[in-house]
């Protein structure tokens, strides 16, 4: 058991798989950095490398589909949702966890937020986009408070279970010193809660950056795009020139891999703990 | 003193709250009550009680969707842990690289599913069949995603793409809970092997396999964006998940009334089927 030995048939396992991975995405890279010329109907043709590393694609593609405008309001919706769910998710969960046990009051809206969690977006789609559209919602202020509200069943619930662990002396020390609840709240128990909210943070983001249903439904009239549903819409447009759509889909996908590539670590722990609480 | 803090909790709690029942309680019976109307988006319209919902059971394009949906999920949900548990295994070995092969392992989990579709919609309807030509299969030569017998195989492979990653994750957390000396123990028994996994192994993870389940079928039932972009539903309609075509007919195609119906009988479904899962994995649980 001490000696290092490598487990041969569990690596070749690995190696197969990870195969799986890559090829789309060498498929991916080649194609978006071709001319339709280069891509003749044989496999061959398709896959392999460009004969030259040319960033005119993208150069295209960035203005077919509004490249920065769909990136900026990406970027936008998805730091605004998280910063919002890091502050309003952990206070409802800390006025939950701290009275749930003691008071009906509370202990049956923290399941009613709970429960949130089994209602499908299918069901609210339709009446919700009806919903935003008479409060003059339909854009990225609707979008972000749905997803505000979408997130918070989830939230609460991890927020809520991560504040069994700190102990009730803490706010009474600091009770005793004269600060007031809200105070408190601020000054000892949010910091407390760091881990939380870096799970928090990263499941938050990877959701709604991905996200196509939400914006499809409710920013629909409002021409603006957020990165996934640049592509939807542009779609046709790319026609049967599939190195322009490629290159937009590679685009597409260099944000969420840059992301990745820096705060890997943290971003498997968040979602592990997530999944797990 | 003790009013303060009352207070203040009141003072957090009801704004949150009231911003939840805006978005989410109060959408939902709005929901309710247009499954009860002949609404078609726009216009006037009158109550008909439970005809929509009559007309649900009766409805062939609504049933071929539930049966899709429910054949995609059960299909994608035994794939995706299958080898989400092999790889898990594996990947918690000793191996070489190990944190390189996790972190490469959950990349696919991160992408957008709508682009990852159209990678893949690529991928089967041009490389796939030149493949199949080259080496002389000829069930492939034409591409899988025109094929109404065979399309949702490949929705499942997109959809499994994505969620082995997710699973494979958490079944490594399971299994870095399991101590060694319980192997140790187990190999003086005789335990290696297929008889270490079925009796040490997977009995320890049995929690973890739970959340894996839940997590699959869950996000499986309400499949939508991958459908989006590999077959919009087609061909001849026989990749219709159940999100899908609410949002279809009922956003564009003048049945928000009726696909209201449709969704609030989705909505049960995935509560029954929710429930259910929790209240038989809670019982495995105890068992052990």
């Amino acid at each position: 058991m001490i000696t290092k030995r490598t487990n041969t048939p569990a690596m070749v396992l690995l190696i197969l798989g990870l195969s799986t991975i890559i090829f789309p995405l060498y498929l991916t890279i080649v194609i978006a950095f071709k001319q339709p010329s280069e891509m003749t109907n044989s496999i061959s043709g398709i896959l392999s490398l460009p004969k030259v590393w040319s960033l005119n694609n993208f150069r295209e593609a960035m203005e077919v589909t509004n490249f920065w405008n769909s990136l900026g309001n990406s970027l936008l919706i998805t730091l605004v949702t998280v910063g919002l769910s890091i502050a309003v998710h952990s206070l409802m969960g800390y006025a939950l966890g701290r009275n749930k046990a003691h008071s009906k009051f509370y202990s049956f809206v923290y399941l009613f937020i709970v429960s949130g969690m089994f209602v499908p977006f299918a069901i609210l789609m339709m009446p919700l986009a009806k919903q935003t559209a008479e409060m003059g919602l339909a854009n990225w202020v609707g979008v972000v408070l749905l997803y505000v509200v979408f997130y918070m069943p989830m939230n609460v619930l991890l927020y809520s279970g991560y504040l069994v662990n700190i102990p009730m002396a803490l706010e009474e020390a600091a009770k005793v010193d004269g600060a007031s609840t809200w105070r408190t709240y601020w000054k000892i128990i949010f910091p407390i809660m760091r881990p939380m909210h870096a799970t928090v943070a990263v499941l938050t983001a990877l959701s709604v950056w991905n996200d196509v249903m939400t914006p499809l439904v409710i920013m629909a009239g409002s021409e603006q795009n957020t990165l996934p549903l640049a592509q939807l819409n542009f779609q046709s447009q790319f026609g049967t020139n599939y190195n322009l759509a490629f290159a937009s889909y590679l685009l597409s996908l260099i944000p969420i891999l840059i992301f990745y590539i820096i705060c890997q670590k943290q971003i498997l722990n968040g979602v592990v703990n997530g999944a797990v609480k | 003193m003790k009013n303060e803090r009352k207070r203040t909790f009141l003072l957090i709690t009801i704004p949150i709250l009231a911003l939840f029942v805006c978005f989410n309680t109060i959408p939902l019976i709005r929901g309710v009550i247009y499954s009860f109307t002949n609404f078609k988006g726009f216009g006037s319209y009158d109550w008909v009680g439970f005809r929509n919902y009559i007309d649900l059971f009766s409805d062939v394009r609504v049933g071929k969707s539930y049966l899709f949906t429910f054949k995609l999920a059960i299909a994608s949900t035994i794939v995706v842990n299958v080898i989400s548990l092999l790889l898990a295994l594996a990947l918690n070995s000793k191996i070489r690289a190990k944190s390189f092969f996790r972190g490469a392992y959950f990349l696919p989990n991160i992408l957008g599913a709508l682009v990852v579709g159209y990678i893949f919609n690529y991928f089967f309807t041009y490389i796939l069949p030149a493949v199949a030509d080259m080496i002389g299969i000829e069930a492939l030569s034409s591409s899988i995603l025109s094929n109404p017998g065979a399309a949702w195989i490949a929705i499942m492979i997109v959809c499994a793409w994505q969620a082995i990653a997710m699973n494979t994750i958490i079944y490594i957390s399971g299994l870095q809970t399991v101590p060694e000396d319980v192997y140790e123990a187990g190999g003086l028994d005789g335990a290696t092997g297929w008889k270490q996994f079925k009796y040490l192994t997977f009995p320890l993870i049995i929690p973890f396999f739970s959340i894996n389940m839940v997590l699959c079928v869950k996000n499986f039932l309400m499949v939508f964006d991958q459908i989006m972009a590999l077959t919009k539903g087609g061909p001849a309609q026989s990749t219709e998940s159940i999100s899908y075509l609410i949002y279809n007919n009922g956003m564009s195609g003048g049945q928000f009334g009726f696909q209201s119906a449709n969704a609030v009988v989705f909505f049960i479904v995935i509560v029954v089927v929710s429930v259910a899962q929790m209240k038989f994995s809670g019982k495995k649980e105890e068992q052990l």
